[in-house]
């Protein structure tokens, strides 16, 4: 293969056949690697070795983001740009604020969760060596792969490969970058 | 003590074996992977049936009802609609919060029945959640065009405008309005993210397939999605907060509709009860309506491997439970009434139940607090043709539930002067029922184009997706 490689994707034809293999890659100390897989897999988060997501985080950070504006929305509206007494109620309380606040809480929420789950995986993603697989269809249907990246400094072809094959992996092909 | 205890067990306590309990099937006769891809996407893929294109141009036809009935209203002004006074909202509320209620349901079966982890409602949520859009969709027409000057409509929001004027933060008018709108975005958001990885599964298939354009398509929403499981796990994550946050606000949204009636001072509106039995009402009217969108389906398409007699069973459950608070809603109404000793609010309810509109409150009573008592018998849950029957008359009677609170109590205000009988008017009539078919396209549209069951979630809870082979070690 003339054009650079991206790594060695090798196919599994069940789930717990990837995931024994999963924990052997894991085992071996390779950290550019992936498992591709139609749905999410209960556990195969521990048999890579992942790390929780961070994603709350930053859904923490916009909800608070959200309340605050909120808060500040209807205080700037009604209390300081234009005072306008109505039905002899003050012009500011978090109580009437509260609802309106707890909704944009929710709402920024929202945005921020689903912004922080494409920004961390990467996505929207026009190319990526994966999807030039000729089998990639089937990794959508009912089919496993596990990607080892050449990046990785533990990676060399023929190891890999071994490695791959021993644990389990069919059809264990070279992916063009 | 507890030493005691235990060394007073009988010995044969050491040979009692924990009780098997079966997991409940939730895809039926053992089916494969590849199986649910092809099944769900066959819909897809497949011709365009006959029945569909019927189906379309009536919806399209009924649908046209609401589209005349508001341009007449807008080239006319909202004098058209039946409403005078003392009923200045009568239909066009009833119809707003018949709609929101309806909603209810979608998110409820996708948010909170996640977080309970009720597995069963992976088979259901995709179209129950299509539902919660299109029926935020009908509900938002009626406020809108109620405010008279539709073009002026985004006074509701906070723009900086020309009158330099903002909006009143204390009415609960206002709240509805972030309520409604939140409710709406969010809904479309968790939607959209369930759909993420079944877009990609379509756009490889069509990319096989060689068609060029919807491969395009659905790859261009699908946003590259390919799988991989370090992006799982952000996506699980994501997906569990939405949920986390989806029911926190589907509770706020009813709650927040209701404020509308309940912080007013008004006989049968002014009651603290108001949030909880609205909640309750609309998941029990939401329920209604996927069982009367989905027992079709299940029939047109032969998915009765997906959606299984458990599936019915629970929908005809929970359909039971909140038709039962609801009932016991109306009951506590009339104690409070009496109880509180209040004689206008003992009026208003005398009033509903044997006033000019007692026809309507028989109605909500039969088909709200009768009706789903049916749902006791294992029979009746298992006669899908009388389920569907009965999920009519859930529908019809919430309808009506709307209808007795908003009008019984408008039409007999606290000035016997002004009371009147509110009857609606054509433009009402044909706005209303067009919104049926402005839901019913939509909804064609989305069984049309985009997977009905969400394919990766359905994979997960097959007993084969377990990484220890077979769902019985748990």
């Amino acid at each position: 293969m003339a054009a650079p490689s991206y790594g060695l994707i090798a196919t599994f034809a069940t789930v717990p056949n990837l995931y024994q293999a999963a924990e052997k890659v894991r085992d071996a100390g390779y950290k550019h690697w992936d498992c591709i897989t139609p749905f999410p897999v209960h556990g195969l988060d521990k048999a890579m070795g992942l790390r929780r997501s961070i994603v709350p985080r930053i859904s923490l950070a916009g909800g608070i983001l959200g309340f605050c504006t909120g808060m500040t929305m209807i205080w700037w509206t009604g209390a300081y740009d234009y005072r306008l007494t109505v039905g002899g109620k003050p012009l500011f309380s978090p109580m009437f604020a509260f609802p309106v606040s707890y909704e944009l809480t929710i709402l920024f929420t929202a945005f921020a969760t689903i912004g922080g789950m494409l920004f961390l995986n990467g996505l929207p993603r026009h190319y990526h060596p994966v999807l030039k697989y000729d089998q990639i269809k089937r990794g959508m249907d009912d089919t496993f792969f596990i990607v080892i990246e050449a990046r990785d400094p533990r990676f060399n072809l023929a190891n890999t490969k071994a490695l791959l094959a021993q644990a389990g992996g069919q059809e264990i092909k070279e992916l063009e970058a | 003590m507890a030493h005691a205890d235990q060394a007073a067990l009988p010995a044969i306590l050491g040979e009692v074996q924990p009780a098997v309990l079966p997991r409940a099937i939730l895809v039926d006769h053992h089916r494969s992977f590849s199986w649910i891809t092809e099944k769900i996407c066959g819909i897809i893929e497949g011709k365009t049936p006959v029945w569909w294109w019927w189906c379309f141009g009536v919806a399209c036809f009924v649908a046209s009802f609401t589209v005349a009935g508001i341009t007449y209203l807008i080239a006319t002004g909202v004098g058209v609609w039946g409403h005078a006074n003392p009923v200045n909202w009568a239909w066009d509320i009833v119809n707003f919060v018949f709609w929101i209620g309806i909603g209810h349901a979608g998110t409820l079966i996708s948010a909170i029945l996640c977080l309970l982890r009720q597995k069963w409602r992976t088979s259901i949520n995709r179209a129950a959640e299509a539902m919660t859009i299109f029926a935020v969709v009908c509900a938002g027409i009626f406020p809108v065009f109620h405010v008279g000057r539709v073009w002026y409509a985004w006074f509701l929001f906070p723009i900086p405008n020309s009158n330099y004027l903002w909006q009143n933060f204390r009415s609960p008018l206002e709240w509805d309005v972030f309520a409604v709108s939140t409710y709406g975005t969010v809904s479309v958001l968790f939607w959209y993210v369930g759909l993420l990885p079944d877009l990609a599964v379509l756009r490889d298939r069509f990319e096989a397939a060689g068609n060029k354009l919807r491969s395009f398509l659905y790859g261009l929403f699908a946003l590259g999605w390919r799988g991989s499981n370090r992006h799982w796990s952000n996506y699980e994550m994501a997906y569990l907060i939405l949920a986390g946050i989806s029911t926190p606000l589907v509770l706020s949204v009813h709650t927040i509709v209701s404020f509308d009636f309940a912080v007013s001072l008004l006989p049968g509106w002014h009651t603290t009860i108001f949030p909880p039995y609205f909640v309750a009402g609309a998941i029990f009217s939401g329920f209604g309506m996927v069982l009367t969108l989905m027992l079709p389906l299940r029939a047109v398409y032969k998915l009765e491997d997906l959606i299984t007699q458990y599936h019915i069973d629970c929908m005809c459950k929970i359909t039971l439970a909140t038709g039962t608070i609801v009932g016991y809603a109306y009951a506590m109404e009339f104690f409070i009434a009496w109880y509180g000793a209040n004689p206008y609010e003992g009026f208003a309810f005398i009033n509903r139940a044997f006033g000019h509109y007692a026809w309507a409150y028989w109605i909500m009573i039969s088909c709200n607090v009768i009706t789903p008592q049916f749902f006791w018998f294992k029979a009746v849950r298992e006669n899908t043709t009388l389920v569907w029957v009965l999920s009519i008359f859930v529908n019809v009677g919430m309808w009506f539930e709307r209808f007795v609170i908003i009008v019984t109590s408008l039409a007999r205000d606290f000035l016997p002067s002004s009371w009147g009988y509110y009857s609606p008017s054509i433009v009402e009539i044909f706005t209303f029922f067009g919104t049926f078919g402005v839901f019913s396209v939509l909804f064609l549209l989305f069984i049309r184009f985009l997977p009905i069951m969400p394919m990766a979630e359905l994979k997960a809870v097959t007993p084969q997706a377990d990484v220890h082979g077979g769902g019985d070690h748990h």
